[in-house]
């Protein structure tokens, strides 16, 4: 079966623990996690965890059935590129000068719609949001300038279909 | 004694008490209906000790030798009691000696709480005296656990824990308790768990899953079963012998579901797996449908994958929705417990017979017979067969004894040779297959059982990793039948060093201690048989006994297991020698 990139995504009670009992069922299986965000939901109380995996369905599918085993886990899905719309940020810290030395990088600020976050005497942030190769496309373009500091963020990520979260839980509370 | 302690407040007509943390999961635990708990005190655990002091009129505390040895009794009290069992443990130490019980209880779905106390909650990552992460050290291995740092959370997450370990796929609950959390006070009362919103332990049958699978069978010219635990823990023992006597199909045991039907009911045909049965192997390849009940593929029962019953449609009845599709792709799934399921389904079933497809299973029988058996339950030669003895154990207890088996050869000769009448009476360490099981959970299988003769089956290896056990036998007068089946080898290791490794046997012949003595050390009847004309009347000496009695078999010493499915070989090349 042909690997290619899946986001799961995770709704669970807020609890210390989860984290670890989720990643060590990757570790486990020796699946990279690619990337992975933790944040509310909109459901209140209730956490999500998006994780990307560069994998074979069928692998998925079971990681996401061994996810959703675990006790404080509510439902996951999994989801391939096409089924969601997602985004990663991206900071770039810059040397100031070069600003102002290097015609081409305000040019290159233009063309990739980044914003300048904070700009002070000895340098400047960027910041883009956006799919992954947009974000690679411009750091090829700006590395050759000379990057100070760079960090990406998990991918975050809706999904086009519904996730009934909500009815689930109103359904337990009818049980 | 506790309501000379306890002040009693009412508060919106709920009684509530004032009490310590350490009093709290005393009370939690009676509420549970535990009486009987497995443990070794230790420092950070010391105020829960004090108060199974003050409450031993109510609540038995077994002390063990090992921590080990209280997860395994626990769990051979759940298993056989079917309720939970508990074990309990200091920090550090205490609480890593546990996991190895703990992940077999994991493994095997059997429903244990641990209960470990923590250094206080102030010096939590300080690297303070006998201080461990048990929850990173335990969270692969646990159904749940979770860390109480504060008095007030006890009855809730006690609660909590004794409903996650029993309900749904059972398994072991981890809760560490920080020493402060014992001390302090809480307003405690007490409401059972029967709900917690993230999780769904008992999946609804689908009844076109149930229509499909009826079909099925209905039309099926050779259809089989293989049945596993679940049928024990879902309570279907009768519903499997409702469907196999009405549908007339064989019916196959996995190594933890043996027990669930009578081991001579003619339509029960043997074991699957590595060492199981000629004819419930390789039939398995020949089928037309596999009706899995409450089992999961393991590695030892199919062998390679890829040549594993390809001829036949799959039906998988199953309550963990994880375990579908992920060792064998199957055509119809039916999620949900396992007696749910089969009384949806049977209904829906035609009576058959399916005469001539039975007539298989007993010729294949009749060729393992003469190849096998016959060699092993009368044998010629002059040493003593580990079959031979189990035969004379069966004979001994009318087949009515809780057998308990360690890891290895023993194990397999006991998995396949030991008769039972009764369901939940074939204790043994099935998917982690850890040595040393066996010994601390006879005590808790004789404890759930006092009625019943409790037997375990042990090698000489597996013996000594908890041998300590013999005596918490002794000070709690535990009568327990062991059964030392010693061939002075690890050998089911040897074997394979026989097998695969040209007789090199690394580190597999062991210089043994006089068992006798040790026994008799521990103050435990004790006898040694190296002959077969002793042996039938010294096993019915040992039944007969009032009081727990050793038993070492001096057994052939380079016997080996046969049938035997080679490690990553088909189903279908099982080797009869
Ligand atoms: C704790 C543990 N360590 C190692 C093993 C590997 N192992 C499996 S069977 C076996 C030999 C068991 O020997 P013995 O207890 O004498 O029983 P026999 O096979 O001779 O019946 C060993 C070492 C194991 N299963 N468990």
């Amino acid at each position: 079966m042909k690997k290619q990139w899946f986001t799961i995504s995770v709704y669970s009670e807020n609890n210390v623990g989860l984290l670890n009992r989720i990643s060590g069922i990757f570790l486990k299986r020796h699946i990279n996690i690619e990337s992975l965000n933790v944040s509310k939901s909109e459901i209140d109380g209730v956490s999500k965890f998006t994780v990307v995996v560069f994998t074979t369905e069928d692998w998925t599918r079971k990681i996401v059935m061994q996810i959703e085993k675990q006790i404080e886990v509510i439902k996951a899905f999994y989801h391939t590129d096409e089924e969601t719309i997602y985004q990663e940020s991206a900071l770039f810290k810059i040397a100031s000068n070069l600003l102002f030395d290097e015609r081409q990088i305000q040019n290159i600020i233009k063309e990739s719609h980044a914003q300048i976050v904070t700009v002070s005497r000895e340098f400047f942030v960027l910041a883009k949001t956006g799919k992954r190769e947009e974000i690679d496309d411009m750091y090829q373009l700006l590395e050759p300038f000379g990057i100070m500091q760079f960090v990406r963020s998990g991918r975050i990520a809706v999904s086009k279909a519904e996730m009934r979260i909500s009815t689930l839980l109103k359904e337990f509370e009818h049980k | 004694m506790e309501t000379l302690k306890a002040k009693h407040i009412k508060d919106n007509n709920k009684t509530t008490l004032r009490i310590s943390g350490a009093e709290a999961i005393i009370h939690c635990l009676l509420a549970e209906g535990v009486d009987l708990i497995y443990g070794y005190p230790g420092g950070a655990i010391m105020p829960v000790y004090d108060e199974l002091y003050k409450f031993q009129d109510r609540l038995t505390h077994v002390l063990t030798r090992h921590e080990q040895g209280a997860v395994h009794a626990a769990q051979g009290y759940a298993r056989v009691s079917g309720r939970v069992g508990v074990a309990m443990a200091t920090s550090g130490p205490g609480a890593t000696n546990l996991v190895t019980g703990i992940a077999d209880a994991q493994i095997d779905s059997t429903p244990v709480v641990c209960i470990t106390g923590q250094v206080p909650r102030h010096l939590l990552g300080s690297d303070a005296f006998q201080e461990t992460d048990i929850i990173g050290i335990s969270t692969p291995v646990t159904k749940w656990n979770y860390q109480v740092t504060r008095a007030s959370e006890i009855p809730e997450i006690m609660a909590k824990a004794f409903y996650i370990a029993r309900s749904g796929r059972p398994g072991p609950v981890l809760i560490d308790i920080t020493k402060n959390a014992q001390f302090d006070e809480l307003d405690f009362s007490y409401e059972p768990c029967n709900a917690v919103r993230s999780y769904n332990p008992y999946p609804k049958p689908d009844p076109k899953a149930i229509d499909a699978a009826a079909a099925l069978i209905n039309s099926a010219k050779k259809p089989y079963i293989v049945y596993g635990q679940g049928v024990i823990l879902g309570q279907a023992e009768e519903q499997l012998k409702a469907l196999v006597e009405k549908a007339g199909i064989p019916a196959a045991w996995t190594i933890l579901g043996l027990s669930a039907m009578d081991t001579d009911h003619p339509l029960n045909v043997g074991m699957v797996g590595m060492h199981g049965n000629y004819g419930p192997n390789i039939l398995t390849n020949e089928c037309d449908l596999l009706i899995a009940i409450g089992m999961r593929f393991d590695d030892r029962v199919t062998g390679d994958l890829n040549t594993y019953a390809k001829q036949a449609r799959i039906i998988h009845f199953e309550i963990d929705p994880a375990e579908i599709d992920k060792n064998v792709k199957v055509d119809i799934a039916v999620l949900g417990n396992a007696r749910d399921s089969l009384e949806l389904l049977l209904p829906k079933i035609k009576k058959n017979s399916h005469k001539d497809w039975h007539d298989k299973f007993k010729e294949k029988y009749r060729e393992e017979y003469d190849a096998v058996i016959k060699n092993d339950l009368q044998p010629t030669k002059a040493g003593l067969t580990m079959g031979e003895v189990v035969e004379a154990i069966n004979k001994a207890s009318g087949n009515k004894a809780v057998v308990v088996s360690d890891v290895g050869q023993h194990q397999m000769v006991t998995c396949r040779y030991a008769r039972f009448k009764q369901t939940k009476s074939n204790i043994t360490s099935g998917g982690l297959g850890t040595m040393g099981f066996a010994l601390p959970a006879a005590i808790g299988a004789k404890m759930a059982a006092m009625d019943r003769e409790v037997v375990a089956i042990i090698g000489d290896g597996g013996y000594q990793m908890n041998i300590q056990e013999l005596a918490t036998i002794f000070q709690n007068k535990t009568p327990v039948k062991i059964v030392v089946l010693n061939n002075d080898h690890l050998g089911m290791v040897r074997q394979w060093q026989e097998l695969f490794f040209e007789r090199r046997y690394a580190s597999t012949v062991m210089t043994n201690p006089d068992f006798v003595k040790i026994a008799e050390g521990y103050h435990i009847k004790a006898k040694r048989v190296t002959k077969r004309e002793e042996l039938a009347a010294t096993v019915e000496e040992m039944m007969q006994s009032p009081e727990a009695y050793f038993l070492e078999v001096k057994v052939e010493k380079e016997d080996n297991v046969f049938p035997m499915i080679p490690s990553g070989a088909s189903v279908s090349d099982i080797r009869l020698k």
